[in-house]
């Protein structure tokens, strides 16, 4: 990370801080907001959150790594997540789960060379009388087909 | 997407103008509120099922400056999604009754953990907060009664089931893991921030604001007597119709299942992932704290499905949301998913399953909190009405 990256996170990290608070109860808060930026917390984030909250380092990890939607690594532009909780299972995830796949050429829990996608399964999204879903960041569909997922993911690449 | 009301019922599908339980109780003492809320014998909808009105005596009793009321939106069981559609649809009627039990306990502040998977309903949310300021229904003074101060703000949770659970929650809005905390202190004595914290269910609330207008005693009149008012059940699987059904409380799973356009149903999961799946012979049972009771989740499964890849599905769910603090749920749940893929290649004894199912029973004695103190439902009950199609192979699809 280049020097002015990191004072240019730092200058964000501290207006958040100054506008949520510097108590602890602040920092799953503090951390959303960063990933919402860079779509993950870099190191050096999580190193400054944690100096400007007066925790260790270890701590704000160890926080990351508890939550499914938080991430200390890179991930792409657009998250998607495929319920595979038991109903979307029974009206076709694996079908979905295959088509998607293929058309983007990775494996469920990998991004696209382009940065684009991110595919992960995700536990229950609450949507179990309209499955299959899925959600594209804080977007959901239901009713999936394969065609339809993939025309869903065509439209947003 | 659209939100599926199949059924309305008397109380939470029912009309409601925004502001009219507010309106209500500051006519009202805090003891006629708590009086009407015992009388109505709510029980917390989350599936616990503890009675509402305790938790609030506890809390209103409690001497400190600073208390919570909490709304538990983590909505995560399986198979459950009533709490989105009120949330979506009603809003109104829980935030009104959050605002209820800030007046009723002597809160100042109230908390909606949102469960990141409803990001997109937390737009709309603070909208209608913003609204409810604006109309004095939130904030300084409210409706004008000097003192009665209260606001509401919403926090985002992570993706992590587990929080679910109060004192899980409570962690997570403290910053922390979400990992829960041993039992006592209860959350209404030491809670958010260690003060008296009272954590309800969305449906909860939302049956308090019709309590305080129409009063505990009609509310008792519905259901069955240890099971008092109306249920949201959230319906899916197998069916014609899934979607959000008001029933009340004692309705049999033959009328659920005739009700839903279910047909050939060989089993019915109700309670989710951590409650129980019952084959066609206790069809018959009624949906009650005091028969099956659950939290409103009711997965219907028809001959086609295998119950064997249902559980397995289950068990990696539990496996994935255990928190990992304590040990009977941390290895437990991964020695019942084992013994899943053991039936499922059929290189199993009996005596090793049955023992799989004593190990169940010790992680629902012995597991710290909720998580695994009901994930081996599942495997036991499938095992046990179930070992027709899973242990002796007399039909079935097993996937041998």
């Amino acid at each position: 990370m280049l020097l002015m990256e990191k004072n240019n996170l730092t200058e964000e990290i501290e207006a958040l801080v100054k506008f949520y608070g510097s108590n602890r109860s602040a920092l799953l808060t503090i951390l959303h907001e960063v990933q919402k930026k860079y779509r993950y917390v870099p190191d050096f984030a999580q190193q400054e959150i944690a100096r400007l909250l007066d925790i260790h380092p270890v701590e704000v990890y160890s926080v990351i790594s508890f939550y499914a939607f938080l991430n200390s690594t890179p991930k792409g532009k657009n998250i998607v997540r495929l319920c595979q909780t038991i109903t979307c299972e029974m009206h076709g995830k694996k079908e979905i789960a295959t088509a998607v796949e293929r058309e983007l050429g990775i494996k469920i829990g990998e991004t696209t060379k382009d940065n684009k996608f991110t595919v992960e399964y995700a536990n229950c999204l609450g949507m179990c009388d309209e499955g299959p879903a899925m959600a594209i960041n804080d977007r959901v569909f239901t009713h999936l087909t394969p065609e339809k997922a993939i025309n869903i993911l065509n439209e947003i690449r | 997407m659209k939100n599926k009301i199949k059924r309305s019922g008397p109380v939470l599908f029912s009309g409601y103008n925004r502001g009219e339980a507010i309106r209500k109780v500051i006519t009202m003492s805090r003891e006629d509120i708590l009086f009407n809320i015992k009388e109505s014998r709510l029980k917390g909808r989350g599936g616990a099922g503890f009675p509402t009105s305790t938790k609030w005596m506890l809390v209103a009793a409690a001497s400190s400056e600073e208390k919570y009321v909490i709304c538990n939106a983590d909505e995560g069981e399986p198979g459950t999604f009533k709490d989105r559609v009120l949330l979506v649809e009603y809003p109104e009627m829980v935030l009104d009754g959050m605002v209820v039990g800030g007046y009723t306990m002597g809160a100042k502040k109230g908390i909606i953990y949102l469960r990141g998977e409803y990001e997109y309903i937390l737009k709309s949310l603070q909208d209608y907060i913003v609204q409810m300021r604006k109309d004095n229904l939130l904030g300084k003074n409210i409706l004008g009664n000097e003192g009665f101060d209260f606001d509401i703000e919403i926090f985002l949770g992570s993706g992590a089931y587990v929080c679910g659970e109060e004192t899980a929650l409570i962690e997570s809005l403290e910053g922390n893991r979400g990992e829960a905390r041993n039992r006592p202190p209860f959350p209404v004595s030491t809670g958010y921030l260690g003060n008296p914290t009272s954590v309800n269910n969305v449906e909860t609330f939302a049956a308090v604001s019709h309590i305080v207008i129409k009063g505990g005693e009609w509310y008792r009149k519905m259901g069955t007597d240890k099971s008092s008012g109306s249920k949201l059940f959230s319906i899916s699987g197998d069916c014609e119709r899934p979607g959000v059904y008001e029933l009340p409380w004692g309705i049999t799973i033959n009328d659920v299942l005739i009700m839903v356009g279910a047909k050939n149903t060989k089993a019915v999961q109700v309670g989710g992932a951590s409650g129980v799946c019952l084959s066609k012979d206790h069809f018959n049972r009624s949906l009650a704290y005091e028969d099956v009771s659950t939290g409103g989740s009711i997965i219907i499964f028809n001959e086609s499905r295998n119950m064997l890849s249902v559980l397995k599905n289950f068990m990696e769910f539990f496996v994935e949301e255990s928190c990992g603090q304590c040990t009977p749920c941390r290895i437990g749940n991964v020695k019942l998913l084992e013994g899943v893929e053991m039936l499922e290649k059929g290189e199993f004894t009996f005596s090793y399953i049955n023992r799989l199912k004593d190990l169940g029973r010790t992680m629902q004695l012995a597991s710290k909190c909720g998580l695994g103190q009901s994930s081996p439902n599942s495997f036991i009950s499938i095992l046990d009405n179930f070992k027709g199609e899973i242990l002796n192979r007399t039909g079935g699809k097993n996937g041998n």
